[in-house]
């Protein structure tokens, strides 16, 4: 027989776990509403990419978004090395289907602000996202952080800073981390002139595998019509 | 001294095997560009290997005048010393052979002068090779393929990586390394009249140019460690690839390139003083040899 007591106790863990449930999607949900008021928007921006076999230099971008998860990055010249799962950039695109379980991850903190963990299940099993773990600012119902655990790409994460259109909930600045493969190339395919410099030590302590894309955005022009042709 | 110069020039001019050079640079030029009109991308795949998992890039874009200049010149230069040392080789021998080197002699001429006449025809030949080099592997590949921003592939030790140099920081560097392929051809030239010197006909010199150029290379690309280390730096074909310097641009700590900036000039500036070195050694040596020549031919 169960002891009344502990029945009590199961029952309070239960609802206090449906409480913070309804509280993070409540969260979560103004976040979503926040987003939303973005149909689409262009911005223009530099992007730095920090890999330790991509010696290139930093490149002057233009960014779209179309809902729901139209994103594209260009190049205003020269070329291009842009990172795939660029479609992450764009939090509206995890946010948009709503096809995922909320789970509270409970309070930290983060950039010396208290911040809630959200964590989304997909209950697509085709889907290709394993898991996200949005960082949120509540007072401000803004991402400061989230990770993506892919099925087959790894893990994305990225960090954004906002400033001036926090309002859109869009950020000034993205880091986008994630992991690559080995790039090796056989030893006499390009015949190198072997000038004898020593190998520079990069300060970026990302290793061979480690990929970091810094964006910074400036001048969005929001809810302004964007052409398809520019997806394509 | 200007008169013998233009007669020389005349003399090489006159000789159908001068533009087999030409005609045979255009071709491997034309069957490159060909190639990679037809099926560039699979190349740029290749070299971009896995790069293509984690990043979008336009390959088409890659493949611009630029980079297949510098495809064609990796090839070309190394083919190219044969083609050199067809006329420089002939430069003694071929006289001596047709029996016009005795009747050279009795005018009043020095046999320094002789020899210098010769060499500066050979440095001028080869330095209207690298122009027709620079026409049809640059200026056609790049009315063909556009003009972009250029990548590097490279293998330093154990490392590979990527390099992107903006289009607009990208003449210089060819202009520099043609200036350096002039010197190394030189190198050749010189090396060919040496030999010249002591044959009575043009296939020995010639052959054996092309059969020391070749194993020399060979072994300079063997990458053993033991070789590199102590064979590679005495031999003159390890500094023939030094022009690649010049497109190893030099990056900041964070590793973005940084425009006009060379990764090692002094290493560039070490090369090209062994390959002078060697061009005045050779052409002394050659002086040396033809003042003491009896001329029984």
């Amino acid at each position: 027989m169960i002891k009344p007591t502990f029945l009590m106790f199961f029952l309070l863990c239960f609802s206090a776990h449906s409480v913070h449930a309804q509280d993070v999607e409540v969260l979560l949900n103004a976040v979503k509403k926040k987003l939303d008021k973005v149909n689409s928007y262009e911005a223009e921006g530099t992007m730095k990419t920090n890999v330790s076999f991509l010696k290139i230099p930093v490149s002057s971008i233009k960014m779209y978004f179309k809902k729901p998860s139209k994103v594209k990055i260009k190049t205003t010249s020269g070329l291009s090395f842009l990172p795939k799962g660029a479609v992450q950039f764009n939090l509206n695109s995890i946010l948009s289907d709503g096809d995922y379980m909320v789970i509270d991850g409970g309070a930290a903190t983060l950039k010396s602000s208290s911040i809630r963990i959200v964590k989304l299940l997909p209950k697509n099993e085709s889907s290709p996202i394993v898991l996200t773990t949005l960082y949120i600012l509540p007072e401000q119902n803004i991402i400061l952080k989230s990770i993506t655990t892919t099925k087959e790409n790894g893990t994305y994460e990225l960090n954004m800073t906002y400033q001036k259109y926090k309002e859109w909930g869009l950020p000034d600045q993205i880091i986008f981390a994630f992991n690559t493969k080995d790039y090796k190339l056989p030893k006499g395919i390009t015949f190198d002139f072997d000038d004898g410099a020593a190998k520079k030590k990069s300060k970026p302590a990302l290793g061979n595998k480690k990929a970091e894309v810094l964006i910074n955005i400036k001048n969005y022009v929001i809810n302004k019509p964007i052409a398809e042709e520019i997806f394509k | 001294m200007i008169n013998l110069l233009g007669l020389e020039l005349y003399k090489i001019a006159r000789r159908p095997r001068t533009y087999i050079a030409f005609v045979a640079v255009a071709a491997i030029v034309l069957v490159f560009q060909l190639a990679f009109l037809a099926d560039g991308e699979s190349y740029m795949s290749l070299m971009l290997q896995n790069v293509k998992d984690n990043f979008d890039m336009e390959s088409s874009k890659a493949i611009n005048g630029y980079f297949m200049c510098y495809i064609i010149l990796n090839t070309l230069l190394v083919q190219v010393p044969i083609l050199v040392a067809l006329i420089a080789g002939d430069a003694i021998s071929g006289e001596a052979n047709m029996g016009t080197l005795r009747l050279m002699l009795t005018k009043p001429i020095s046999r320094l002068n002789i020899i210098a006449v010769k060499f500066t025809a050979a440095f001028i030949f080869t330095l209207v090779l690298l122009f027709w080099m620079a026409i049809v592997a640059l200026l056609f590949s790049i009315f063909l393929f556009g003009a972009d921003d250029m990548l590097i592939f490279r293998v330093r030790s154990e490392e590979s990586f990527i390099m992107q140099i903006a289009k607009d920081d990208v003449m210089w560097r060819y202009f520099a390394a043609f200036a350096y392929a002039a010197v190394a051809l030189t190198v050749i030239s010189s090396l060919a009249i040496l030999l010249s010197v002591f044959s009575d006909n043009s296939i020995g010199p010639i052959v054996t140019t092309v059969c020391i150029v070749i194993f020399f290379t060979i072994i300079s690309n063997l990458n053993v460690p033991v070789i590199d280390k102590n064979i590679k730096p005495f031999l003159f074909t390890s500094y023939l690839v030094g022009w690649k310097g010049f497109f190893y641009i030099n990056t900041s700590e964070e590793g973005q390139p940084i425009k006009q900036s060379l990764e090692n000039w002094p290493a560039i500036r070490n090369s090209l003083l062994v390959l002078l070195t060697h061009i005045v050694v050779f052409f002394s040596l050659a002086v040396y040899f033809f003042r003491k020549k009896d001329i029984l031919s």
